[in-house]
Order: C-alpha cells, then sequence, then structure tokens
C-alpha cells in the first residue's frame, strides 16, 4: 500500500479573531480508501472541510491534490476539479425534480438553449443505475424523505467523477437498510479508486468501514492510525483527552425538591417518543445526545415552540397546559433557543427592545402606554447583574459578541420571572471567557432556586456545570446519570444505544 | 421494473378519502371554475353561443401575455408592479407610430405609419429594455422586486405623461389608428358562420396569444434559461453554488417580462384604440392575481404556464360570465378577492412545515 496519496492538506491553520480554530492540521487521503475523520464538537473538522473546499481561505499550509497544489476557490471550483461534499445539510432546490437538481448548471444541451431532457433523465438513470439508487428522476425534490435526497446529493458527487468525496454525518436521517445501502456505495466508489473522507461520531461505523482515523481536538492534530488498530475506548480517549480543570466556576447549588414532572412527553410532528423525567429546584438538568437525537425537542415541545403530540406536565405537582409559547412563558418557563440569531436575538433592534420584548405588559402606564423609564431602568438591571459589556442600551445588538447577545436574552427571560430555564447551547459561539461567565450565571440562577434544564453538544461543558444528565437517543430516553460519577465514555455509549 | 410494478400497486392502495380529498382540494379552483360555468350555461344558455365564447377568449388572450411575463417574476419570488404602466408606454409608442396618414391632431406629421413588424419591435424591445432595467436593480442591488418595479411605475408614468405632450398631440388621445395595424390586430383571419349570412370573427390577437402561450410554455420548460429560473426562485444559494449564472438569469427574467408587456402594449393600443396615459392602468394587479390564482406561488420556483391561463380564464370568466346571470357588477371585486384568498390559502398548505 505505498501509492502516493490521492489527497494531501499539510499544516492548515486558520485562525478567526479571537479564535485559532485551526493549528497546523495534516491529512493524507491514499486513493481507494475510507478515511475517517473524528473529533467532538467544535474540534475543526468542519472548519478543515470548509479550507479545502474553498469556503475559508487558509492562512498557512498546503493542500495537494494527485500531486499538484491546489487552492479552490469555492464548492463549484472545487466539484469540477474532483473533490465532492455530501452536506448534512442538503442545499437542494426542493421545488424541482430530482434530474433538474443533479445536472443544475450544468445541463445537457440540444440547440444551443434547449435543455435535452432526454439525455438528462437517461444520464440520471444509469447513474442510479450504477449506484442501484431507487428514486424516480422525474420526482419532485420536497416530496422525497430525506434519506433519498441525500442518495440524490451522493449521486451528485459521482456524476461529477469526484476522486474526493466527503461525507459529513452521512447516516445521521438513514435507516439500517439505507445505511448499509450507503456502505455498499462507498465500498463501490473504494473499488473504483477514490478516496472518502469520512466525518462521523459513530463509532462502530467508522471501525466497519474506515481504513484510516485521524482525530482532531481543539482545533489540532491528534492522531492518525489504521482503523484495524485501534478500538473504540482508545477513539473515545484521543476525542476527550483533556483536564477539565478551572474551565469551570465552582458549584454552590443545592437542588431541592421537586418542581417539575413531565411524563410521556412526545412530539407530534418532531421525533420525541414517550419522554418522562423531573426536575427539582436549584438543579441544573443537563440534556446530552448527538445531533439528531431529540435534545432540542425536549426543550422545544416542553415549551410548545414545536407541537406537543402527547404528554404531562405539573409543575408543584399541579398539571399545567403548556400549549402555545405564552401560555407556557405565562406558566413560568423561558426557553433560550438554540439558534441565536434566527430565533433569540432582534438584530437591528437595539439592546432596550430586546431586552424587554417579553415582559412587555409590566411597563404600560395606564394600560396603553409603554414606559421608557421601566424599561430603561430594567434594562440597565439587566446590563449589570448580567455583566453585558456594551457602551449604553442603544446600541443594536448586533454588534455585541456573541456572549453578550447571550447574556441579553438571558436577561430578557429573567424578567419574565420564570421558575423553569430552558437553556439550548447557551454557550455556542461565544468564546472561551465568556463561557465561564455564563456558567457562573447558570450556576447562580440554581443557586438561586430556578430549575434549569440545558442541553449542549459539548459533552465537557454538561459535566461541569450539571448536577444530572439525561441522555438522549434517536428520540427517546436512553439513560439518566449523575454528572458527578459518570464519564464521557458512558455518555457516548448511552447516546449510541438507539441509533 | 418490479419495483416499479409494486409502487404502482402500492399507489394504488392508498386510493382512499385522504387521497380524494387531498385532490379535490388541490384542483378546488379547477373544479369552481367549472361548476360556475356550469352554473351560467344552464341558467344563460347564451352564455354556450359562440360570439359570447370567442369575447371571453378575446378577453383572456388580451391580458394573458401580462400575466405570462409577471409569472417569471413570481417564481424568483418577485412581482412586478410596473406591468400596467410598461403596457401604457408601448401603447402609446405603437399607436403613434401608427397613426393613419390623414388622422386628426397626428402625433408625428412628418412619418408616415411605419411597417408593423418596425413597429413590433420597438415596441417589444422598449418593453424588454424596462424590464431588464428592473431586474439591474433587483440583481446589482439585491433590491426587493416590489421596491424597484414601485420606483420604475411612478417614473414610467411621468414618461407617458411627457410623451403624449409632443408632437401635434398635446396630451389628448392618440387615435385615429392606420387600418394596416387593426387589420393586423383584431382583424378575422377566421371568421365562424352563424346561419342568416351573419358571422363571428376570432380576432388576430387570440391566435397570437395562443403563439405567445407555446413560446412561453417552450421557454419555462425546455431552456436552459427555464430551468435556471426555476432553480433560482427556488434556492438561490443552492443555483449560485452550481454554477447559475444568478445575476444574468433575474435580468433576464424581468427583461422577458417586459418584452410581454411590450406586445401587450402592441396590442392594446388598437385594440382600446384610443391611447391615454391611463391605458394599462392597473393590468399588474390583475395579472398578479391570476398568476397566484394558477398556482404561481410567492413561495417561489412554482408555478406553470398552465395555471397562468388558467388564472386569466377565471378571472376573464367572472368579468364576463356574472353579469349575465344578472349579479350585480360591483360585487365582482369582491368575488375576485375572495377567490384570491382561497387560492392562497390552498397553495399554502402544501408548504407548510410543521414543527
Amino acid at each position: 500500500m505505498n501509492q502516493p496519496p490521492l489527497l494531501e492538506m499539510r499544516g492548515i491553520s486558520k485562525t478567526f479573531p479571537g479564535v485559532k480554530a485551526l493549528d497546523n492540521v495534516s491529512l493524507t487521503v491514499r486513493p481507494g480508501t475510507v478515511h475517517a475523520l473524528m473529533g467532538e464538537n467544535g474540534a475543526g473538522k468542519s472548519t478543515l472541510m470548509k479550507c479545502l473546499f474553498g469556503i475559508y481561505n487558509k492562512d498557512r499550509g498546503t493542500i495537494i491534490l494527485d500531486g499538484r497544489e491546489v487552492n479552490f476557490k469555492n464548492s463549484k471550483d472545487s466539484l469540477e476539479h474532483g473533490v465532492a461534499m455530501v452536506h448534512q445539510e442538503l442545499n437542494q432546490a426542493l421545488t424541482r425534480s430530482v434530474q433538474d437538481n443533479l445536472w443544475l448548471g450544468r445541463y445537457p444541451k440540444v440547440g444551443g438553449i434547449m435543455v435535452s431532457e432526454r439525455a438528462m433523465a437517461q444520464r440520471t438513470r444509469e447513474i442510479f443505475q450504477e449506484l442501484s439508487v431507487n428514486v424516480d428522476p422525474g420526482a419532485i425534490m420536497s416530496t422525497l424523505p430525506v434519506s433519498k435526497r441525500q442518495m440524490v446529493e451522493i449521486a451528485k458527487a459521482v456524476s461529477y467523477h469526484a476522486k474526493i468525496i466527503v461525507f459529513d454525518e452521512p447516516t445521521s436521517s438513514l435507516t439500517e437498510t439505507e445505511v448499509e445501502h450507503l456502505f455498499r456505495i462507498i465500498a463501490m466508489l473504494k473499488d473504483k479508486g477514490c478516496g472518502i473522507i469520512y466525518i462521523s461520531h459513530k463509532m462502530e461505523e467508522i471501525l466497519r468501514i474506515s481504513d484510516d482515523v485521524t482525530i482532531m481536538r481543539d482545533g489540532t492534530w491528534v492522531a492518525t492510525r489504521s482503523a484495524q488498530e485501534l478500538t473504540m475506548e482508545e477513539i473515545i480517549q484521543l476525542m476527550v483527552g483533556r483536564e477539565l480543570t478551572h474551565r469551570f466556576p465552582p458549584k454552590n447549588n443545592r437542588p431541592g425538591p421537586v418542581i417539575l414532572e413531565v411524563e410521556n412527553l412526545s412530539g407530534k410532528y418532531s421525533r420525541l417518543e414517550q419522554v418522562s423525567f423531573q426536575l427539582r429546584q436549584g438543579e441544573i438538568l443537563g440534556i446530552a445526545g448527538l445531533d439528531g437525537s431529540g435534545r432540542t425537542e425536549v426543550l422545544e415541545n416542553l415549551f410548545s415552540s414545536m407541537t406537543k403530540g402527547s404528554g404531562t406536565i405539573r409543575l408543584h405537582g399541579r398539571t399545567i397546559q403548556n400549549n402555545t409559547p405564552r401560555q407556557s412563558i405565562r406558566n413560568g418557563f423561558a426557553l433560550l433557543t438554540e439558534e441565536r440569531r434566527a430565533t433569540g436575538i432582534f438584530g437591528i433592534r437595539d439592546i432596550r427592545e430586546n431586552t424587554v420584548i417579553s415582559n412587555l405588559r409590566g411597563y404600560l402606564i395606564g394600560g396603553i402606554c409603554l414606559s421608557d423609564k421601566k424599561m430603561a431602568q430594567d434594562t440597565d438591571w439587566a446590563i449589570q447583574s448580567m455583566h453585558i459589556k456594551t457602551p449604553n442600551q442603544r446600541v443594536q445588538i448586533r454588534s455585541l459578541s456573541g456572549g453578550n447577545q447571550q447574556k441579553v436574552i438571558l436577561g430578557r427571560w429573567l424578567l419574565t420571572k420564570p421558575e423553569v430555564l430552558l437553556l439550548d447551547e447557551p454557550t455556542r459561539g461565544v468564546d472561551v471567557g465568556a463561557k465561564y461567565e455564563i456558567y457562573q450565571l447558570i450556576i447562580d440562577l440554581a443557586k438561586a432556586g430556578k430549575g434549569v434544564i440545558m442541553v449542549s453538544s459539548e459533552m465537557p461543558e454538561l459535566l461541569g456545570v450539571c448536577d444530572r444528565i439525561l441522555v438522549m437517543s434517536g428520540g427517546r430516553l436512553a439513560g439518566e446519570v449523575d454528572a458527578q460519577n459518570t464519564s464521557q465514555e458512558e455518555i457516548l455509549t448511552m447516546a449510541a444505544k438507539y441509533v | 421494473m418490479s419495483q416499479n410494478t409494486q409502487s404502482k400497486a402500492l399507489q394504488r392502495e392508498h386510493w382512499d378519502a385522504k387521497r380524494i380529498g387531498n385532490l379535490l382540494l388541490n384542483n378546488a379552483l379547477l373544479i369552481i371554475m367549472i361548476l360556475v360555468a356550469i352554473y351560467i350555461a344552464l341558467s344563460e344558455p347564451v352564455f354556450l353561443s359562440p360570439s359570447s365564447i370567442i369575447n371571453l377568449l378575446s378577453q383572456t388572450a388580451a391580458y394573458l401575455p401580462v400575466a405570462l411575463g409577471i409569472g417569471g417574476c413570481i417564481v424568483l419570488t418577485g412581482t412586478d408592479l410596473s406591468a400596467g404602466r410598461c403596457v401604457g408606454v408601448t401603447a402609446c409608442v405603437s399607436a403613434s407610430l401608427l397613426q393613419a396618414a390623414d388622422a386628426a391632431n397626428k402625433m408625428w406629421p412628418g412619418i408616415d405609419p411605419l411597417p408593423i413588424p418596425v413597429v413590433i419591435l420597438i415596441s417589444v424591445a422598449l418593453g424588454a429594455l424596462i424590464g431588464a432595467f428592473n431586474g439591474f436593480w433587483v440583481a446589482k442591488f439585491k433590491l426587493h422586486p416590489f421596491i424597484v418595479t414601485l420606483a420604475t411605475q411612478l417614473i414610467l408614468y411621468t414618461a407617458l405623461l411627457l410623451y403624449i405632450q409632443q408632437g401635434n398631440n398635446n396630451g389628448q388621445a392618440i387615435s385615429g389608428l392606420a387600418s394596416q395595424y387593426r387589420d393586423f390586430v383584431v382583424g378575422p383571419l377566421v371568421k365562424i358562420p352563424l346561419g342568416g349570412g351573419q358571422t363571428v370573427s376570432i380576432p388576430n390577437y387570440v391566435w397570437f396569444a395562443i403563439l405567445l402561450t407555446a413560446l412561453m410554455w417552450f421557454i419555462w420548460n425546455k431552456t436552459i434559461f427555464g430551468k435556471n429560473m426555476f432553480a433560482l426562485g427556488s434556492n438561490e444559494e443552492a443555483a449560485r453554488v452550481s454554477g447559475v449564472n444568478v445575476f444574468l438569469t433575474t435580468v433576464l427574467v424581468f427583461a422577458l417580462a417586459g418584452a410581454m408587456y411590450g406586445w401587450a402594449g402592441f396590442v392594446e393600443g388598437v385594440r382600446i384604440g384610443s391611447n391615454t396615459a391611463n391605458t394599462g392602468f392597473n393590468y399588474e394587479l390583475d395579472a398578479i392575481a391570476a398568476c397566484v390564482i394558477g398556482g404561481v406561488s410567492f413561495v417561489g420556483g412554482i408555478g406553470r404556464i398552465r395555471g397562468v391561463v388558467i388564472g386569466v380564464l377565471m378571472l376573464r370568466l367572472i368579468f364576463v360570465g356574472l353579469p349575465m346571470i344578472g349579479m350585480d357588477q360591483n360585487l365582482q371585486y369582491a368575488i375576485k378577492g375572495g377567490i384570491i384568498l382561497f387560492a392562497c390559502a390552498l397553495d399554502m398548505r402544501k408548504y407548510l412545515v410543521r414543527k
């Protein structure tokens, strides 16, 4: 096996303002092999891939494809050079047909301007046959399940005669049979001499299909080994392998009596089945799990920003109805959403408006007029108690850093005097220093007697901040652990239970 | 192949009440239209007389080109408010270039009526230019088409007011059009005998409208440009990373729409026969309504020529048919409004993502 490598990425570094995202990372892919790329969320896997595809400009390092140095301008450019990616989030024209999507940007022509439907259908069928994909080329994309749409995306990569194909978490939306099918396609691509980069969290898959494994941590290269030499335990050790000292403030909250009981909570349209748990006063309850395991669904169904299918919610032993977000807020719930920019902040509005928006009734004078003075006072309170760094309360919230934006939203919710705080990825897109402050705020809130449920994809964070951790897997509750007496290994094993 | 038969068998199995209900809902407007037509025909048989049907067809043909043009803009999640004024400008320009040599107060006494093909070219090119102007602002500065075409509409109105002040016209209606112009557009190529020596004729612009519909169907469905247009309306980012020229496609969609208004202006010039600054006023609203009723969705990337034609026909049916059964003319606007709401609510049903 001493062929020259198909793709070599050498010494890649990339710095974002304040963050060293990649530090001297190297990756070598041999032809006809599957190279697994592993690491926790935020380890730098996708940044590395974005540097490969020219979506980010790397600061240092070289990329050599087939013996020649390349610098792709964008993903179209890389595609034409035979480097393709099957994205986790599919970027497709959903209202158009399968074959229209497959050949978009390079339709077979007749007569200069006309699209040859026949050639298009013919080539689509050929590719689908080659890959034994059973999808109707004329079907409208939006009518297909995600798994089929993903097959189309894979077929598209193959149709460009890609030499390198990157799969980003390809199996997260596939059933077992579909996964087997995908693996057959990958084996076929291997036989053709393609190099596959395979990004996944699923250990069994990695050990089964890959030849080489590269593990990253905190933007650095940790190890590259042959898959045969590795065990699951070793991979986890290499992925995690860091000390957890001084990343978290001391925990001094004391869980009290049970305030919230949730029984058999299920989503109507979302993937959440029969989840039951309890939350104590002053407790921080973590929710762990892989992407798509139903972490966010627990919070959003509880808060009813997703439509509940069934389930009973009791607050202080009394059954309550959380049927709309408004009702949930009135019942003393608050939800900090996962996608801050999309569903958290009102970017072009100022800090004051962002702070008071959930509590406007509290500022009415005579029932109709909002008191600027009261709103300003409360905003000042939020700025001081949340330690928000801002010149004044009239600046646009989008001009603040991620951490400060998050603190504004926390302040917003505290003004509604909630009993249960639902925090979805509270430190996502927040830099390290500000993370500590947010951990401190969360612990202080618990100490003040609030119940906190916190979803995170960063396991050290859950272990460092929470009292108990629920582990979700495949939309179900896979288990519960005591944060003091568990390990990432135990949680990861549970998270894979129903995958 | 065995998989194919299997899936067919599966389809047959699912032929249940829910599926039928969906089928009825998805075609609700067509069904209602047919029921209304049947009702009108039963209570007023004259509705089915050749002259009445030809009247309905002519009206549809006159309004169709504008709707076909605007349809493309809506597919791009846009709209075009300047369509009506663009029809007005091109109608006045066409008419002024084709006034009979002996017309009173002839606008340009120095020029004889130009050859018809030259005027068509001028009118369509002028429309396309106006459309390209719209498209440029939309594509280059990422302005919403609503804003761009609102502005263009106002600018065009001034241009129109100034134009009819030119020459000997002094702001009067442009009329006294050359007979070859009238013959070309509204002249009957086909006459249907009614018996008793009477005939009813199908004006030529009906045939032209059919040709244009075929042309637009071809562009939307068979050309690279058409596919790119739909892809762009469906997911601009996906189109961009797949190498579609987003700027050029946008400009061309608006230019094509403008060309259609140019044609409509050329036809309206003589169909109305007396052209003022109000010619074409508000045509865009009927056209947008027709597209929306016909299932060209503001969600983007969705629409069929067939739908546009049905939409225009439906609006004309209300306009022509309801008075026949003695319904108050004033009700037509409320009915139109109701249909738009109903049609769009049905349409959105398909795209709701439930959480």
